[in-house]
């Protein structure tokens, strides 16, 4: 008889070992089904939307409730411009935090400055976007917008995009907004992927005599490279998605102009702020495509950024 | 002309001052932000914030309601996000090394986390608001866990991935099976990560305000039913903060006050408590 025991408990075991692996397997595959069950209910949602307006919606500057005439044109491009700016200035200022976390900062500071600059990231969307509209928009149109009409918007070229009246709230503030919540998530990429370069190809440069400087851009910097490159998209990604910051203070205008210094409108602050309000089926349908175009943009995006950081951790023989 | 290496080294000390510039740049916004909402949190923090219903316009009041509302949803999202990721974790630490499935699903989560919040509203909205016909604290926490899953199942399987394979052998050679090996052995070696991801992971949803504005909206009243449109403190901050009322205002700076020390708090005590590096970007 025990032999038998014996093997109706290895059954048993093996029945639990399959039922525990399914549902692991399960969970897993869910979140693919996620991500298909969110394209085709956006997909869905937005059909009326598509049928109605075609291709036109990407070229279409419209948007008039009233006469059900919408296009996606300003709230694309909006997007685009809000994130670009964010990213001309969260690049560099990523990339001088990372080197200080790696190569400047004393041993017992790495840490609690490290920390204090994932906070940065950690304060919620909404603290920036009430800070921005109630103490940095004020501010900003009283000593930064004044001085930008006077001194680059009389320039020719450049000029026609810093000039126009300081209201404090539009397009730039916004990207300045949004460098300011993407530089955490640039930087600690950055630091990530600096910390993986072999210590002995550092010492082999400073060996030969180079200066940190010369260090960085000459032997990390190539090195990391497509590391790097996967922070930028990455921290781009965020820009792109990131919602109730810029709500607060693009100034929600449907209008096109070229002045950054005027109120503009991006997609997810469309979204936010005339979701709840839209009445009519055409209408809520152009928003959910806006969120379509959205996700399809940053899904994008997000592909390339992750495919390249794979690519670094592929070459260090871990995920970076 | 300067020599070439006056130049090289004029160069580095230029480049590195720029590099503490930036560090400074960046601690100069966290501390600006944090000084701006104590001044402006820290006077409207009255104990009658916790023990009053949200006002309506003109009218003082509290923000018990929504405090209430945003514990309740995050619980729940929580609860619901938690053990599906963990599993799902589970399973590409443990099960993918093989076949296209895995490697293709933890793309995905790594692409979802950090996919646009207000997109994972809308989806609820119309998968689930637009079912039932009205917003509800449900569908406000389903959203939320929307976002838990991906942070839960990274965390999961990198601190998986840490524990050593000797632990699993010797606990196999000992007889267990691989399902008390799982969880009895490795997932126990890696509670301590697993739970800093789950705390980052409430730390990230009980600040997001966009996955919520279609699906609990707001209320009020207070409200115990989850079935019932949902106060919430994120979305009363927004509506608060974009009101022309000094009341409202000063609502809205006490309840990001309270917001911002809460999710920054969880944060520390994730990263500093349990040391283990977690990282979800």
């Amino acid at each position: 008889m025990p032999m038998f025991s014996h093997e109706v408990r290895l059954k048993r075991q093996a029945v639990f070992d399959l039922l525990f692996r399914s549902l692991t397997r399960v969970c897993a595959f869910g979140v693919l089904a996620l991500l298909a069950a969110i394209i085709v209910s956006l997909v869905v949602g937005s059909i009326p939307a598509i049928h109605t307006f075609g291709l036109g919606f990407l070229t279409s500057s419209d948007w008039d409730p009233v006469n059900d005439r919408f296009g996606a044109l300003i709230p694309i491009i909006g997007t685009l411009i809000t994130s670009g700016i964010a990213l001309l200035i969260a690049i560099p200022v990523s990339f001088g935090i990372a080197i200080f976390l790696t190569e400047l900062s004393p041993r017992i500071l790495r840490r609690p400055l490290g920390i204090a600059i994932e906070l940065l990231a950690g304060i919620p969307s909404i603290i920036y976007g009430m800070w921005g509209l109630f103490v940095f928009a004020p501010l900003f149109a009283d000593h930064v917008e004044p001085w930008l009409n006077d001194h680059i918007g009389t320039l020719p070229y450049i000029g026609p995009f810093f000039s126009g009246p300081p209201m404090g709230i539009g397009m730039l503030t916004a990207g300045i907004i949004l460098a300011i919540m993407v530089i955490p998530f640039i930087a600690s990429v950055m630091r990530d992927v600096f910390d993986v370069v072999p210590t002995l190809l550092k010492e082999s440069a400073y060996g030969l005599g180079a200066t940190t400087w010369e260090v960085m851009w000459q032997v990390v910097l190539p090195y990391t490279k497509v590391g790097v490159a996967g922070g930028i998209m990455l921290g781009l990604g965020r820009a792109l998605g990131e919602t109730m910051a810029i709500t607060f203070v693009i100034g929600n205008a449907h209008e096109l102009s070229k002045s950054l210094l005027m109120p503009g409108n991006s997609i997810s602050s469309a979204l936010a702020n005339e979701f709840n309000e839209a009445v009519g089926e055409l209408y809520t349908s152009s928003l959910i495509e806006l969120g379509l175009i959205l996700f399809f943009i940053t899904f994008v995006v997000l592909s390339i950024a992750r495919y390249m950081l794979y690519k670094l951790g592929q070459r260090e023989g871990h995920a970076a | 002309m300067l020599n070439l290496y006056t130049r090289r080294r004029i160069i580095n000390a230029a480049g590195l001052s720029v590099s503490v510039l930036a560090m400074l740049f960046g601690l100069f916004w966290l501390c600006w932000i944090l000084l701006t909402l104590l001044d402006h949190g820290l006077p409207a923090l009255t104990p009658v914030v916790f023990a009053q219903m949200t006002p309506p316009p003109g009218s003082s009041g509290g923000l018990l309601n929504a405090i209430a509302g945003s514990l309740m949803m995050t619980l729940v999202g929580t609860l619901i996000g938690t053990p599906i990721g963990i599993l799902a974790g589970t399973y590409l630490a443990e099960f993918g090394q093989r076949g296209w499935m895995a490697p293709i699903t933890r793309f995905i989560n790594d692409v979802l986390l950090s996919a646009p919040s207000i997109v994972i509203g809308l989806f609820v909205y119309e998968v689930y608001v637009v079912k039932v016909k009205h917003f509800s604290g449900w569908a406000g926490a389903l959203a939320l866990s929307i976002l838990v899953i991906p942070i839960v199942i990274r965390t999961t399987e990198n601190m998986l991935r840490l524990v050593p394979s000797t632990l699993r052998e010797a606990a196999a050679a000992l007889g267990a099976p691989q399902w008390k090996v799982i969880n009895f052995v490795t997932l126990r070696a890696a509670r301590a990560g697993i739970i800093t991801g789950v705390l980052l992971a409430v730390a990230r949803i009980s600040g997001e305000t966009a996955p919520l504005l279609f699906t609990a909206l707001n209320n009020q009243f207070w409200s115990s039913n989850m079935n019932q449109p949902m106060a919430n403190l994120p979305v009363v901050i927004f509506q608060f903060a974009m009101s022309p009322y000094a009341d409202w205002q000063n609502l809205a700076w006490a309840g990001a006050l309270l917001i911002t020390v809460s999710v920054l708090t969880l944060n520390i005590v994730a990263r500093v408590v349990f040391r283990q590096s977690a990282t979800t970007h």
